[in-house]
């Protein structure tokens, strides 16, 4: 199994702080309406999404959902224009026209997220169909919840890539709830992994909380999709530690505060932590400066944000054909 | 000027797409059930450039979305213009949205070919003609040719456009021949056709009431009242110039369109003269579209309810009369 190199073992928890830090502070955001609109965040699911990404080449492109914030970070976006997005502004990597549901930053691969539910398994599969036509080794991989694995979308998806071996991987966070109804309510299978089996195609479980783990079955299927071999269903066990979406009043009924406590106890940061603490990769003060320079980074991205123009009215008109023609009427 | 021969509709179309996949290398098909095509003159582009898809319409639709976002063409076969129900999401949400939503970072590059059966006691399910559903989605290109040489022509442009292109194929007129150039003969968007030129009534027409229309104009001719025939042709962008500047000459507006009456194509075109052409206008404006009902089964149902030639004579002759 590939193994990560110890600068890119101390890098995974740079991003995962990178990516708790700024759901942090857009939640914080949220409450004091000064993002508007929903905001999903991922925190308590960092391990799956650093751990998938960091496995990835800088060329290979993904697609996410709702949920979504850490999918671009993990790739390396700048944190300024994301945040900015979120509050709307000129200068928001999407300029405005996106918002928290719906960051895309093509500069690192990420191809957008969408609010809908599983429209964008496909969106990856045909990215996979792209690479393989114009003759480059790329892969892309699909973000996605327990939830959409109970969409057609996915099952379509799987079913396309498989019978053409396209370069796509299907990556399920789950986090146990689609909204509010828990998985075993909603999903035939106890894992959403045993459905490739449906596809004939690898389906693989792994801690989501595990940095480590997650990129090691990443790498091994990305390389196994780069190699022709076709496409794999990776699931990572997982789990939000906020609601399903934060300041919208979503009653927290279902579910309750021991199996929240019980997930914090198996943190991922905390878990890469021990981990490089553990191998010598940093001491205490090391490990803690990461944090510090995270939420700094954060700060910066805000302070950006806050600074930059709002859109001009014009803007929304200026984007929505390439071509021009029958826009602005 | 390049010569010109006979092609049918149908031909039109697969000499555009055999055109632009052998002038751009990331042109690629998708649909169901296109593998034959392989054994024919498609032949030579190979396996990699045509995928014959599974029942999967909201899957590949999707997949198109995704392939343009990253370099390629596609385009999508979509057969039968009721199955755009089964993929409204990648349509509407994803290819009509995306750049946007992107702040211009996406362009959508695809084009969907959707197939128009009505007339075929196909029922209510097969015989839809949807396009306004898609004009009143932002961000899709939407295109009807009437002709062979605009067949071609308008599928050629799609293909180059670099926004999502939805083109209704109307299959009434599948083997309807007509002068079409050799080579490369795009049509450009947002460019009406004149028909037929005319001084006492404005006539649009939209797909196979094109046909309808300039039978009818015929016959009007000799009843001593002029018709200037219009085809839009592209719905998504529309040449407002061209139809404007009829109405304002002839001051009567009738518009022809097999889609539903409500919220139709028709109903836009009604809204932009009275809105802007509203001096100018000497008789209300006529409608002849298809009644608000699911397309019945029985052919003594079926062929009462589209534009005839009949009907659009009728509408001018009251336009005519006011």
């Amino acid at each position: 199994m590939p193994t990560p190199r110890p600068e890119l073992l101390i890098e995974m928890q740079r991003r995962m702080w990178r990516v708790r830090a700024f759901d942090e502070r857009a939640v914080e955001l949220r409450h004091a309406r000064e993002i508007h609109g929903p905001v999903h965040p991922s925190i308590g699911q960092e391990a799956a999404c650093v751990g998938a990404c960091m496995a990835l080449r800088e060329d290979d492109t993904l697609t996410g959902n709702h949920r979504s914030h850490g999918h671009p970070i993990a790739k390396g976006s700048e944190l300024g224009p994301l945040m900015a997005e979120l509050l709307g502004k000129a200068t928001g990597v999407c300029g405005g026209m996106g918002g928290s549901m719906h960051l895309a930053d093509f500069s690192v691969g990420s191809l957008g997220e969408t609010g809908i539910v599983g429209a964008g398994i496909p969106i990856a599969v045909g990215a996979g169909l792209s690479a393989r036509v114009r003759g480059t080794d790329q892969i892309c991989i699909a973000f996605f919840g327990d939830g959409a694995s109970n969409h057609g979308t996915f099952h379509e998806s799987l079913n396309l890539a498989a019978i053409w071996k396209l370069p796509v991987l299907f990556f399920c966070e789950n986090n146990g709830y689609a909204a509010t109804t828990s998985l075993a309510r909603a999903t035939s299978v106890e894992d959403v992994a045993e459905r490739a089996a449906g596809y004939r195609m690898p389906g693989v479980v792994v801690d989501g909380q595990d940095a480590v783990a997650v990129y090691e079955v990443t790498a091994e299927a990305a390389a196994r999709a780069r190699a022709g071999e076709g496409p794999s269903l990776l699931e990572a066990k997982t789990y939000r530690y906020l609601e399903h979406a934060e300041g919208e009043g979503i009653p927290g009924f279902y579910r309750d505060a021991a199996e929240i406590e019980r997930w914090r106890q198996r943190d991922p940061l905390e878990i890469h932590r021990q981990l490089l603490l553990d191998r010598n990769l940093l001491d205490a003060a090391g490990a803690d400066r990461i944090e510090r320079e995270a939420r700094a980074e954060v700060d910066a991205a805000l302070a950006f944000a806050r600074e930059s123009a709002e859109p001009e009215p014009r803007a929304a008109f200026d984007v929505v054909f390439a071509n021009s023609g029958g826009s602005g009427t | 000027m390049s010569e010109t021969r006979e092609l049918s509709y149908a031909e039109a179309i697969h000499e555009a797409q055999i055109l632009e996949m052998g002038r751009d290398a990331s042109v690629i098909l998708i649909g169901e059930d296109i593998h034959g095509l392989t054994l024919g003159p498609y032949a030579e582009f190979g396996p990699e450039r045509l995928w014959s898809a599974p029942i999967s319409e909201s899957g590949f639709t999707g997949m198109a979305v995704g392939a343009a976002l990253t370099g390629l063409r596609p385009i999508v076969d979509l057969l039968i213009s009721s199955l755009l129900y089964v993929a409204m999401d990648p349509l509407v949400n994803q290819a009509g949205k995306l750049r946007a939503m992107t702040g211009g970072q996406a362009k959508v590059p695809a084009v969907f070919r959707c197939g128009l059966w009505h007339g075929s006691s196909y029922a209510a399910q097969h015989s839809d003609r949807p396009y306004p559903l898609f004009m009143n989605s932002p961000g899709l290109k939407v295109a009807i040719p009437a002709t062979p040489a605009d067949a071609k022509g308008l599928l050629q442009t799609a293909v180059r456009d670099d926004d999502p292109v939805m083109i209704f194929e109307d299959r009434n007129l599948a083997h309807e021949r007509g002068p079409v150039c050799e080579g490369d003969a795009p049509v450009p968007f947002g460019q009406a056709r004149v028909h037929r030129e005319g001084s006492d009534v404005t006539l649009v027409a939209i797909a196979s009431a094109v046909r309808e229309a300039l039978a009818a104009a015929d016959d009007l001719a000799r009843e001593g009242i002029s018709v200037e025939v219009i085809d839009p042709r592209t719905l998504v962008p529309l040449d407002r110039e061209t139809l404007l500047g009829s109405v304002r000459r002839t001051g009567r507006l009738v518009v022809a369109d097999p889609a539903h009456r409500t919220c139709g194509a028709a109903a836009e075109i009604a809204a932009l003269a009275a809105e802007e052409a509203f001096d100018a206008l000497r008789a209300p404006v006529a409608r002849v579209t298809t009644p608000d009902v699911p397309i019945p089964f029985s052919p003594a149902l079926e062929s009462k309810l589209y534009p005839s030639q009949q009907g659009i004579a009728d509408a001018v002759r009251r336009v005519a009369r006011y």
